[in-house]
């Protein structure tokens, strides 16, 4: 007997970080992700691009297996995070604190500032007091948000503003310190001023994380990724170089079309 | 450009219309609160000879002609109190399985299906059925917890519709906010669910003491009785396998059973029982409106 010897592959100097194979998802009959393949470098932002209903929220999902929680969903093919399978991590909810996620609108949990912040720590058993108050300042700093509400810290998350929320939701992301942080379109109900002051942070975050960026404003993806992927009714139309995709010349006229606003 | 708006027939017939419906409207809405100070006005002056403290406080006597209501008083709080501690746990956590655990499947429908049913059981049945499943199978007998058990029963439905209802009223981003920060599905409903739908839970459990302090038909086989005499003024005078009176039950023999009783007693037991249940309901009420102002989104 004699087993086929494959050589080991080559690694590349940096490994993805995230690597997506053949991923299909449908709801009920219908499918939504035809099967699509694609690589996220460490420490990079990712920014997958598209019009509405083209599957990017339903594939955030799947990085952090969320969508398990939707009783209609079945996925096939596999996300794979550092090179194991996601679906074969034991502690689904292990996964979900290595996965980082923001929400399209800022949700603030009815708790206190604070409380907003120290929810995920605590809920993995993180209780030294001095500590979590550390880890609370450290993320509304990184968030950007810790000179507004320092004075406030114990009124409610609910009452801020809503760009003042989604920057805590952001915080909240990064209380359970992810290697990954998915936005989902976090502009969306902020002003362009709070958007640019969260582009700083991402850029700045981009250092210790890697960060997926699903966005509807084109040019966000330009001024920030350094890969884009375009996203049309569940195929990737192209992914490359976000310098490549915004170029005149992109593999595909589809590409061109859409990041210039010809067709939507 | 002023003609286009200006006052046509058409517009002012819609005037008119518009008038009469908002006056029929608040008529009926207006309609619906009579009959309530209606019964209470008549109750109250019908009884009015008969109403003091003593009458709470003082067991019926002669014959049932005379005397208080302690009895049947105690009684139905004890009914009341022992049937909400069965029924309130059990449909409360049910509720939260239903609502926060449950898939859609063939086996969540044939629960929602038997709490449906369950709801439209009429209470001579659940009499009967406590009578033969809990006095004489479990043989408890005829007792204030079988009484209670059967109360509970009838209860439970909708203390487990009341209490989905203030489970799904805690919007479902802050469901999926917890879980995607790594949060178990309890974590979730210990920190943020039930903390934020605890005052409906209990605003919908309070409101079942009204239903179960009316009620007469469960009790009356299971373990109300006629007549009991307690100890005055004791407030542990009943124990949970003895029989006891209630203000329902006790409503009903006095004006049927009871010949030339004074014409006010039967008034007088009504207003008690009443009393106790719009008591209640003013509980339930502040509760509410405690719940509005605290509300945190």
């Amino acid at each position: 007997m004699f087993e086929s010897v494959t050589p080991p592959p080559v690694r590349p100097l940096r490994p993805p970080k995230i690597q997506v194979r053949d991923l299909k998802l449908s709801y009920g009959a219908a499918e939504v992700l035809h099967g699509i393949s694609f690589d996220v470098d460490q420490n990079d932002i990712f920014a997958i691009i598209g019009p509405a209903q083209s599957g990017k929220s339903t594939l955030l999902k799947c990085l952090n297996r969320t969508i398990e929680l939707l009783p209609n969903a079945r996925q096939s093919g596999q996300v794979l995070i550092d090179g194991v399978d996601v679906s074969e991590i034991p502690s689904v909810y292990s996964l979900r604190r290595r996965v980082g996620m923001v929400a399209p609108l800022p949700v603030g949990l009815p708790l206190s500032i604070f409380d907003n912040v120290a929810f995920a720590p605590r809920a993995s058993g993180f209780d030294d007091k001095q500590e979590l108050a550390a880890l609370v300042e450290r993320c509304l700093r990184q968030a950007a948000l810790w000179d507004e509400v320092k004075d406030r810290l114990h009124t409610l998350g609910t009452k801020l503003s809503g760009g003042q929320q989604q920057r805590l939701t952001i915080a909240r992301a990064l209380s359970h310190e992810p290697e990954v942080l998915c936005l989902d379109e976090f502009s969306i109900a902020i002003d362009p001023v709070t958007t640019m002051r969260i582009e700083d942070v991402l850029k700045e975050l981009k250092q210790h994380m890697t960060i997926v960026l699903v966005t509807n404003l084109v040019q966000q993806a330009r001024r920030l990724a350094g890969r884009t992927m375009f996203l049309w009714n569940g195929e990737i139309v192209e992914e490359g170089a976000t310098d490549v995709v915004f170029s005149d010349h992109p593999q595909s006229r589809k590409t061109y079309d859409y990041v210039n606003g010809i067709f939507g | 450009m002023a003609a286009t708006f200006a006052e046509t027939p058409h517009i002012r017939s819609k005037h008119r219309q518009e008038a009469v419906v908002r006056v029929i409207l608040g008529l009926m809405a207006f309609a619906m609160v009579l009959p309530l100070l209606a019964i209470i006005g008549y109750l109250v002056v019908q009884a009015w000879p008969l109403l003091s403290w003593d009458f709470l406080t003082q067991n019926p006597t002669g014959g049932m002609r005379k005397g208080g209501v302690w009895s049947a008083l105690l009684g139905t709080i004890y009914l009341v109190t022992t049937s909400l501690v069965i029924a309130a746990p059990v449909g409360v956590l049910a509720a939260v399985y239903l609502n926060e655990y449950a898939k859609q499947g063939w086996l969540t429908r044939i629960i929602n299906l038997a709490v449906v049913n369950l709801a439209g059981v009429p209470s001579i049945v659940h009499a009967l059925f406590g009578l033969g499943a809990f006095v004489l199978f479990a043989g408890i007998g005829r007792s204030i917890l079988a009484a209670s058990l059967t109360l509970a029963i009838m209860t439970l439905p909708v203390i487990i519709a009341s209490t989905k209802e203030a489970l799904a009223s805690v919007p479902m981003s802050f469901r999926e906010a917890c879980w995607n920060v790594g949060a178990t599905r309890w974590q979730t409903i210990r920190g943020i669910v039930l903390p934020n739908s605890i005052s409906g839970i209990l605003t919908g459990v309070i409101l079942q003491v009204s239903r179960t302090a009316g009620e007469t038909a469960p009790i009356m086989f299971t373990g109300a009785v006629f007549f009991k005499r307690i100890e005055e003024g004791n407030p542990f005078a009943y124990g949970l396998y003895d029989q006891c009176m209630a203000l329902s039950m006790h409503l009903f023999t006095i004006t049927t059973q009871v010949t030339d009783a004074p014409k006010a007693l039967p008034y007088a037991t009504a207003v008690v029982l009443l009393g106790t249940v719009l008591l209640v309901n003013t509980v339930a009420i502040a509760l509410r409106v405690k719940l509005r102002a605290r509300k945190k989104w």
